[in-house]
């Protein structure tokens, strides 16, 4: 679907990935030479494009990834405080995703596995570096910490899914993911 | 297959003999097995399975499916505390840490040596008598610390209940008033002989004559549904008295069983009489189970007295037996296809109807299931026919109907009222001030704010089962709708999706609010769950768990309201918590390792 | 003059006994479903069926059709509980389609698709059910159960194994398996049974066996659950 006329004003756009693989901004990147479009349509806030490194008042964010640690929370907070319409992005913002697996064990079970028990480790120790965020107890789905205005589901959403949906926002409409657009894996 | 110890095994087999090896006898041969150890280890499933020739997971599925049937080792003294809200308006929380202090255990766990167990559980029926708990299966009421402190020494010197004192275990009926039920004084059988000289038609007739209408709460016509099943093919016919009174805030069909048994035998003989039914059952809640002996006790003399068995009163073709079956915590049961599989011995799972019960009911046979109320008021209608009946009470409520009220008021109890009365000449005969508002029917019912006390109790107007619950000026009506919402989640059978989840979600979100972290949003979550729950449960359990919420943020909305820490959104977990056990693996307290959790903290 | 209602407006023909939702489907209107299986009784549990039939909610699959009925279906509201009642089923569990074998061939998630669920909308309960590979053929993976006890009366019913029951009760209601162990490998459970193939979602799904065929180009990918099951019907 064609986009409908540009809005008066560029829209200020910022992505980030809090605990995902970054799968789903490869996928943004697949929506290949709508991307030219695009940066007709909108200018890019804090992202992985741009390097800027706070975000600043923007029209739309987009959120990739669960919330499984402290920095997760404040950059979401950050997103929702500046965004006027949030999104989340793909299967992990939506539902924890695979982060989320480690849910149904105790966070001291993963800390150890990962720090002292594998192999080669012998005098390893989950590491207290004040800079280092701490994990939550478990991993959060995006609107289980703050309030999400979409869900675009999807590992990732394709690129044809996020450009219609992106469309639809620019142009002032509901996204609607129909015809075989809307997928959980 | 391990095997068992040989004692164990003997006594088991034992109870499979004494029914039969009979698989509709499941649910009454899990409890007796249970009775040997105290709980049922995985071997007992496979031996009771093997003798019953049924699958071991089928076993397993009913064993699984009961409160008071436990598949994990329990204490030789298991404790439950009654958790209705009037209970907690006595203070049974306190009472519950208290002992659990004394004893050194935890809420739900087992102590190391295996003595004691405490838990809560759902409303045990002792509301006017509270607060109220069960130990082995045997109630006792009026808790106080004292009696905690007794519990808690007799328990660890481990005497056995039956040397306890024994007025720990007497049960008042604290009857305040009587009208023309608790009033009557018949001699066994007197009804009987009336109904079969009126023949069977002629007593069906008097029935539908006195517009008598179901107790348990629905109002359906009793000759209705006695016509229905008597027309219905199928033998042999079944008579259900329900017993099964798990309605939060109910006490009355425990009143009746102690002290107006005969009554009740007697109002289910003569519905046999107008069915053509020959057998019957007494579907005992298991909070009730101490009544029991004397109960089996009525039956017998009964059977001797001709009132029951062949040829009742020497009629010829008037043959009626009754059993009593045990619940085993289950509130669902109450619902009277979930009861007909529990009589089944299987998961109370309420049925797809059609086909009803007065067609298909225990066993694909037609089956009336009435409630205890109704049936003892059938002796009424026996003995002064149905006109007289119709004469008391409104144009759409014959008779009289037992309230029993508890919470705030002077003189908890039952009181038997003409339909019709008012709310407000209830609470001044009560002795109830102050007054904020009353749930009438339990916490399936409606709760009344004060603007609605001069409505009356009738089908046409407010209509109840009977449970009358007071809350005062000093009460919170969230805490009352919120401990409403946890029964109904403990007591969902999971048989379909709205009540299973939205439940536990309705939950989770009451629970949100108490614990400060309600947000505006939520509320508007909480209609939308409250409306799926009514419209798309399976059975009235479901539909009815949403209306303590529904009726309190409607009349109590302030209540909701000012719990709210935001206007937008709220997470509902605590983020600082969340971290905590991270901090402890890292042995970090600097600020990067806390979150605030109201989010303007952090600007 | 054979007897109909009407749905959404348009006129269904039925007979005696017919369910609405038996009805609806052989006239070619979609009312979807999870717990419900052509070969056994109706079931009513999971409530995706669920219509407006003369201003009462009803489930399809399990209320008889009655003449002159006006029934809503395809509807705004309706579909609504639906999207309401999969968002359910979706948090209750620890449904995590990337890794699921079933992803694609999947009924809840192909329901997902056709109502547009795009969120789980409530908290998630991350509830915790291990998973079951004792047996040499079949894996049970129970986080992914939604108990239409499809498996329970297919091996019940047409196996005559009875393999599975359900056990407990409301949320804590979950499968279990017919042995004392808790194993399926301690049943006689064999992958010919009819309960290996009739799971809707991934619980039952067969060992040694994975990705065949690709995703993005499985069942549910290529058509929607709407125009299969008419499809079905028909054939």
């Amino acid at each position: 679907m064609s986009p409908a006329p540009a809005p008066a004003r560029k829209l200020r756009v910022a992505t980030t990935s809090l605990a995902g693989c970054f799968g789903c901004h490869m996928s943004f990147l697949d929506i290949d030479e709508h991307l030219f479009e695009l940066v007709e349509l909108v200018e890019f806030d804090r992202s992985p494009l741009t390097d800027i490194k706070d975000v600043g008042p923007c029209d739309i964010g987009l959120i990739e990834g669960g919330v499984c640690n402290a920095e997760n929370v404040h950059v979401l907070r950050e997103f929702r405080r500046h965004c006027k319409t949030l999104i989340a992005l793909g299967a992990c913002a939506v539902n924890g995703g695979l982060p989320a697996q480690r849910n149904h064990l105790p966070l001291s079970e993963c800390l150890r596995e990962v720090y002292q028990f594998r192999p080669g480790l012998d005098n390893g120790q989950i590491p207290n570096d004040p800079e280092l965020p701490l994990p939550l107890d478990k991993v959060r789905p995006i609107h289980e910490v703050v309030r999400v205005d979409y869900f675009l589901p999807g590992c990732p959403p394709s690129g044809p899914a996020i450009w219609k949906f992106l469309t639809d926002l620019i142009a002032g409409r509901t996204p609607r993911l129909a015809n075989g657009l809307l997928h959980y894996d | 297959m391990s095997a068992l110890p040989a004692t164990p095994t003997a006594a088991l087999d034992g109870v499979l003999q004494r029914h039969g090896h009979c698989p509709t006898e499941l649910l009454q041969i899990l409890i007796e097995a249970q009775d040997l150890e105290g709980w049922l280890p995985a071997q007992t499933l496979t031996h009771i399975a093997q003798s019953l020739h049924i699958p071991r997971s089928r076993v397993e599925g009913v064993a699984g499916f009961y409160s008071f049937l436990y598949t994990q080792p329990v204490g030789r003294y298991r404790v439950l505390f009654s958790d209705n809200i009037t209970d907690r308006m006595l203070g049974n929380t306190e009472l519950m840490d208290a002992l659990c202090r004394k004893l050194w255990i935890e809420p739900g766990k087992l102590s190391e040596d295996g003595l004691v167990s405490i838990a809560t559980t759902s409303c045990t029926g002792l509301c006017d008598q509270g607060p109220a708990m069960l130990v082995n299966g045997r109630a006792i009421g009026q808790l106080t610390h004292r009696r905690i402190n007794e519990i808690a020494e007799m328990i660890r010197q481990q005497r056995p209940l039956e040397l306890w004192p024994a007025e720990y275990f007497q049960i008042g009926d604290n009857i305040r008033r009587k009208d023309s039920l608790l009033n009557l004084d018949m001699k066994p059988g007197a009804a009987l002989a009336a109904v079969i000289e009126l023949g069977r038609e002629g007593w069906l007739q008097e029935v539908q004559k006195s517009n008598l209408r179901g107790r348990g709460g629905a109002g359906f016509a009793t000759a209705v549904k006695w016509a229905s099943a008597r027309n219905a093919s199928g033998e042999p016919k079944i008579i259900v008295c329900n017993a099964d009174e798990g309605e939060p805030g109910t006490f009355k069909d425990r009143v009746l069983l102690n002290s107006y048994a005969d009554l009740v035998f007697e109002g289910m003989t003569l519905a046999a009489w107008a069915v053509g039914a020959s057998e019957g059952f007494l579907y005992l809640r298991g909070e009730y189970r101490y009544l029991m002996p004397q109960l089996e006790a009525v039956l017998t003399r009964r059977r001797e007295a001709g009132l029951l068995g062949h040829h009742i009163l020497h009629e010829p073709c008037f043959d009626f037996d009754i059993r009593i079956h045990l619940g085993a915590g289950a509130y669902v049961c109450g619902e009277e296809t979930a009861l007909i599989e529990s009589l089944e011995g299987k998961r109370g799972t309420p049925r797809i109807r059609p086909p009803f019960p007065v067609t298909k009911g225990y066993l694909g046979r037609p089956t009336v299931v009435n409630n205890v109320e109704t049936l003892a008021k059938t002796c009424l209608i026996a003995l002064a026919g149905g006109e007289a009946f119709a004469a008391s009470g409104t144009a759409q409520s014959a008779g009289t109907k037992l309230l029993s009220i508890s919470g705030d008021c002077a003189e908890p109890g039952i009181y038997e009222y003409p339909f019709g009365v008012p709310i407000a000449r209830i609470l001044e005969d009560c002795g109830a001030s102050d007054t904020q508002a009353v749930q009438v029917g339990g916490a399936s019912g409606v709760c009344l704010a004060g603007y609605e006390f001069q409505r009356r109790i009738a089908y046409e107007d407010v209509p109840t089962a009977g449970a009358f619950m007071i809350f005062d000026g000093s009460r919170d009506l969230f805490d009352v709708a919120r401990a409403f919402v946890h029964f109904f989640a403990h007591e969902s059978c999971g048989f379909c999706t709205p009540c299973r989840v939205g439940t536990s979600l309705l939950q989770g979100f009451m629970d949100k609010l108490a614990d400060g972290h309600g947000a505006k949003a939520d509320l508007a979550d909480i209609d939308w769950l409250d409306r799926l729950l009514k419209n798309a449960s399976h059975c009235g359990l479901g539909s009815a768990a949403p209306n303590p919420v529904i009726d309190t943020l409607q009349k109590f909305r302030p209540a909701y309201e000012r719990r709210l820490v935001s206007l937008d959104f709220e997470p509902a977990f605590d983020l600082d918590a969340a971290l905590a056990e991270a901090r402890q693996l890292t042995a970090r307290d600097d600020p990067g390792a806390h979150l605030h959790t109201h989010e303007e903290e952090e600007k | 003059m054979t007897k109909q209602f009407l749905l959404d407006g348009q006129p269904v023909p039925f007979e005696d006994g017919q369910t609405i939702l038996e009805a609806a489907r052989k006239a070619g209107h979609y009312i979807p479903s999870l717990c419900w299986h052509q070969d056994f009784p109706p079931h009513g549990s999971c409530k995706l069926c669920i219509v407006k039939a003369a201003g009462r909610h009803v489930s399809a699959c399990a209320t008889p059709a009655k003449e002159g009925w006006e029934v809503e279906s395809n509807t705004p509201e309706m579909n609504g509980e639906r999207r309401g009642l999969l968002q359910m089923l979706f948090v209750e569990g620890n449904h995590f389609c990337p890794s699921c074998e079933k992803s694609g061939n999947c009924e809840l998630q192909a329901l997902g698709y056709e109502y547009e669920m795009l969120t789980p909308r409530f908290r998630h309960f991350f509830p915790e059910r291990p998973v079951d590979a004792s047996h040499p053929d079949m894996l049970l993976d129970f986080n992914r159960c939604i108990f239409c006890e499809l498996c329970v009366r297919a091996s019940r019913d047409v196996d005559g194994k009875s393999v599975f029951a359900l056990t407990g009760r409301g949320i804590h209601k979950h499968l279990t398996v017919n042995a004392e162990s808790g194993r399926l490998a301690d049943t006689d459970f064999s992958k010919d049974d009819l309960a290996a193939r009739i799971c809707p979602v991934g619980v039952i799904l067969p060992k040694g066996r994975g990705f065949t065929v690709p995703i993005g180009e499985r069942t549910f990918d290529t058509e929607t659950i709407r125009s299969r099951t008419l499809k079905e019907e028909k054939s």
